[in-house]
């Protein structure tokens, strides 16, 4: 089998960890506007048929959009089966919690417009915005958490060993996060709201668009100085063989601070080629993400107004991109580092897959990927335009 | 109850629960595109509001499908992480293709088949609906593959290194032989569910002489359709796998109650009480050659029975301990060619060996008590095998006899038999306890392994505390349960109301969004007597005298 796989295995994780933030971004970008969406209706519409206008937006797509989030936990599962391991057993109570609420969502769409009753719909209402927000604010936090490292460790049978419970996950930090997460998506869905509606509802959106953005880069500042001054990092000290067998338990960490500002500022770029070798990243270039980021946040309300939507979609977008951009290449090469025992900290040379399966698996997305861009795009083309009250009163129909 | 136990109960609840939602959609998703195939080819009008009637009602079920799924993929890593970090490689990558090839398929596609109708050319919409069904169905194909390789681990070997089992061939994966009779099995179970389901609820508008042209159509569809399912699911049915391995022999034998190997070919029981602890099956009344020749196809291979299958698992946990010893050995010093060739000679009984670690942490030093303690754990529970089975098949039997005689019925354009459409709609719930016990012999056979033969189920959880389960476990049954009564309440709700009672909310004005709400949908607006005579339901808008004064305050 060897002989048919022509990436070597630190190539197929270098892919891999690039698939999977391809992935996160993917779902923040497409599922991101349907949870703002969610989480804001009652701020930007009041009425029923108001209500329906800002649903009918987002119920055509948001269950394709969803499925972004089912593929990172399916390829993490994949390539990744440590992290998932570790993060959905460590997390489990906000594992179940967010769960909870993306249940909510299918259900919410598919019953609420199906019985007219006011109570009915207003319980469903709310429903959905919870469901919009506790799904932001977990994976905010659960980012939170890899940042600052989370209490796990392996004992020699590589068995998991996690200390810590629910309340732990939540600190500082680790709530500016979930917050972050909350407002950069109600950012991304009130731009979304003035690209597919008019009138009262896209004038509200425009509001929101705005404070939000400015909320999100705040926010995204005051992390970066909590990155300086707040949390460690962590660095790769030594034992790491990029083309090793998956075992977390090989090689050596230290927590340092400021460790995560590496992979940024080239200074400590030298120190981490020599302790890790295979460190293909990490170069001033990279302050693309966070410096594009912040920018195109702060932009994408503006464009949003003066442009009909399109381009603020788009620098909405790069904002997403250029936020979880810069935590996940903070971080790289961790996945997921311990603070419990920094040595069990998974890394992307120690927690894959085996090359085989990491192969096929690149070799299924390179086939399924355009095609899912291409039938996705082409969902959107007929469902393109925007979404009206006239257009709701005129299609009045439990169908 | 300690974490496996909370854990499996919560899975086990969780998947059924989930496996209510799956077989409808399989079924409905195929019906409706057979139903839309129809009118694009004949352009009449009375396709598109079966196809619209039936879709709203796969809407329901769909969302409840896909909020239950999430479940699933979310809990292998919430609470069988050791299981997701021992056999990710393999799992892992078979769920995630299933994601990459199926479910993003059925997911963007059911969008447009609900709000693309007045967007898209009659043959574009087709093809909508033709891809959604195909989506669902790749979909159960890939989560068969994956139950499938938990049954028959073929395809994959133990890494020293990682201490994980590793893919060794994805095509043996695939083409894994229990895969193949699952999907084909599974899939045609979904078929009968939604033919039973369009059956039953056209069955109820003809005994009520309502919606009679949407019905008798809807009939003859799930009559035939369903027909050539039910035959497919009893006569291609799982068992042909259970031949496969090891495991399997024992699921099979275990559903049999054969207690003692016999000669071939052996017979079928047919009635009997299993007792465990004698090992015997009192009452048994015997079919002579059956079971010989369902489970081997020949008449001249036996069927290992449970005590043989006991004494083999006992060998197996012996070489296991050799395989395990040596793994020790070979993680202290990786050059120890003795452990290495020891190891090469009895890896594929490392799993049985774990089976010990119930009874003792060291396992190589586990007592010859030890020992047989762990073999007979390898005997999963007998009597519930034996009857989950014995129901599935007589349903299994009892949906050929209905579609036969529904299906006879409808090509005689005989739709008046009370007698059948009684059958017809009392059979409603039948597919579904089908399923679910076909699940239950699957599965709960499959015990004591989460991968058989590979990784024992108490060793497969997280390290998570009891009281963190029984709070998601709590959480589950309660949010379950509403979310059950809602949907059962709507499907009720709107077979209640049909087609023609749907027509008529359509002409409805938008009301009710201003002021304070109206009368808001009328529920009882089909007459429980149904009209005087059958009205064709695209019938054009014009108020209807007979009716009682139940019209929204709204209309003009």
């Amino acid at each position: 089998m060897e002989k048919v796989m022509f990436l070597d295995y630190e190539t197929l994780r270098v892919l891999w960890w690039a698939i999977l933030g391809i992935l996160l971004i993917g779902f923040a970008i497409m599922d991101g506007f349907d949870l703002g969406v969610a989480a804001i209706l009652p701020l930007v519409a009041v009425r029923d048929l108001e209500r329906r206008v800002v649903l009918e937006t987002i119920e055509p797509v948001w269950e394709g959009n969803q499925v972004w989030l089912i593929l990172g936990a399916g390829a993490a599962f994949a390539a990744w089966p440590l992290l998932y391991a570790v993060a959905f057993s460590g997390f489990y109570i906000a594992m179940f919690l967010a769960l909870a609420a993306l249940i909510l969502r299918p259900v919410g769409f598919g019953f609420r417009n199906k019985i007219e009753n006011p109570a009915w719909r207003e319980a469903w209402d709310w429903a959905l915005v919870a469901a919009g927000i506790i799904p932001a604010f977990v994976f905010g936090v659960a980012f939170g958490n890899l940042l600052r490292g989370v209490p796990f460790r392996f004992d020699e049978s590589l068995r998991i060993v996690y200390e810590g419970g629910f309340f732990d996950l939540f600190s500082a930090f680790t709530i500016l996060c979930g917050i972050l997460s909350v407002s950069m998506f109600v950012m991304h869905g009130a731009v979304y709201l003035c690209l597919k509606t008019d009138g009262v509802i896209q004038k509200k959106a425009v509001q929101i668009a705005a404070i939000a953005s400015v909320v999100t880069v705040i926010l995204f500042a005051a992390g970066a100085f909590f990155i300086l001054f707040g949390i460690d990092g962590y660095v790769v000290t030594g034992g790491v063989d990029p083309n090793g067998p998956s075992n977390p338990l090989l090689k050596t960490v230290e927590r340092l601070p400021q460790a995560w500002l590496g992979n940024f500022a080239g200074a400590a770029w030298e120190y981490h080629k020599e302790a890790t070798s295979g460190n293909i990243l990490g170069n001033v270039w990279e302050l693309v993400f966070p410096v594009f980021g912040s920018l195109s946040a702060i932009a994408a309300p503006h464009l949003a107004r003066y442009t009909r939507g399109r381009l603020g979609m788009i620098a909405s977008s790069i904002g997403l991109t250029g936020i979880i951009g810069t935590a996940g290449l903070a971080m790289f090469p961790f996945l997921m580092p311990s603070s419990l025992d920094p040595n069990s900290s998974l890394t992307v040379w120690d927690a894959s897959s085996s090359q085989l399966t990491l192969f096929i698996m690149l070799i299924a997305t390179a086939i399924f990927m355009p095609l899912i861009l291409v039938y996705t795009s082409f969902v959107f083309r007929v469902m393109r335009g925007k979404v009206t009250l006239q257009h709701v009163k005129d299609h009045e129909s439990v169908y | 109850m300690d974490v496996v136990e909370l854990s499996r109960l919560q899975f086990a609840l969780t998947a059924l629960y989930h496996f209510l939602f799956v077989p409808l959609t399989l079924g409905l998703s195929v019906l409706l595109a057979i139903m839309e195939s129809v009118y694009v080819m004949t352009g009449r009008e009375i396709w598109r509001t079966m196809t619209k009637f039936w879709g709203l009602l796969f809407g329901i079920n769909f969302a409840m499908g896909v909020a239950t799924g999430i479940t699933m993929e979310f809990q292998f890593g919430t609470n069988w992480a050791y299981y997701s970090q021992y056999v990710g490689d393999i799992f892992g990558s078979l769920l995630a293709i299933e994601g990459l090839m199926a479910f993003f398929l059925e997911a963007t596609f059911i969008g447009l088949f609900f709000f693309g109708w007045n967007r898209m050319s009659k043959t574009g919409h087709l093809a909508v609906t033709w891809l959604v069904a195909l989506g669902s169905n790749f979909s159960a194909l890939w989560i068969l593959v994956a139950n499938a390789w938990m049954q028959n681990p073929i395809g994959a070997k133990f890494n020293i290194d990682t201490l994980r089992m590793e893919l060794t061939s994805f095509y043996e994966v695939f083409f894994n032989p229990v895969a193949q009779a699952k999907f084909v099995h599974t899939v045609s179970a979904g078929y009968v569910t939604g033919a039973i389901f369009v059956l039953a609820v056209s069955s109820y508008y003809l005994l009520r002489k309502r919606n009679v042209d949407f019905a008798r159509r809807s009939f003859t569809v799930a009559a035939s359709f369903g027909l050539a399912s039910a035959l497919s699911v009893v006569v291609l049915g799982d068992e042909s796998g259970y031949t496969a391995s090891e495991d399997q022999n024992m699921k099979l034998a275990a559903i049999e109650a054969m207690w003692d190997t016999e000669s071939a070919p052996a017979d079928f029981t047919a009635f009997g009480i299993p007792d465990r602890e004698t090992r015997e099956t009192n009452y048994a009344i015997r079919i002579p050659w059956l079971l010989g020749i369902i489970a081997t196809r020949s008449f001249d291979t036996p069927v290992p029975g449970i005590n043989e299958l006991v004494d083999r698992a006992k060998a197996r946990i012996i070489s296991g301990m050799t395989a395990y010893d040596a793994l020790s050995k070979l993680r202290a010093n990786r050059n120890d060619e003795d452990a290495r060739r020891a190891f090469e000679e009895h890896r594929a009984d490392l799993g049985y060996a774990l089976l010990l670690k119930r009874y003792t942490a060291k396992v190589t030093d586990a007592t010859d008590e030890q020992i047989a303690k762990a073999a007979n754990d390898t005997v999963p529970d007998v009597g519930v095998l034996f009857w989950a089975f014995r129901f599935m098949a007589g349903f299994g039997f009892y949906f050929i006899a209905l579609f036969v005689t529904a299906f006879y019925f409808a090509s005689r354009r005989r739709f008046q038999n009370a007698m059948l459409l009684r059958f017809a709609l009392y059979s409603l719930p039948f597919p579904w306890l089908a399923a679910e016990l076909g699940w239950i012999v699957a599965e709960h056979g499959r015990q004591p392994w989460t991968i058989d033969g590979v990784l024992p189920t108490f060793l497969s959880v997280s390290s998570i505390s009891a009281g963190q389960v029984m709070f998601s476990l709590v959480g589950f049954v309660l949010f379950y349960s509403t979310l059950a009564v809602v949907d059962v309440y709507l499907l009720g709700k709107y077979i209640r109301l049909g087609p023609d009672g749907v027509a008529k909310l359509r002409e409805k004005p938008a009301g009710p969004s201003g002021g304070p709400a109206g009368p808001g949908i009328q529920l009882k607006m089909a007459t429980p007597g149904g009209g005087p005579k059958p009205q064709p339901p695209q019938q054009p808008p014009r108020p209807q005298p007979p009716k009682p004064p139940s019209k929204p305050s709204g209309a003009s």
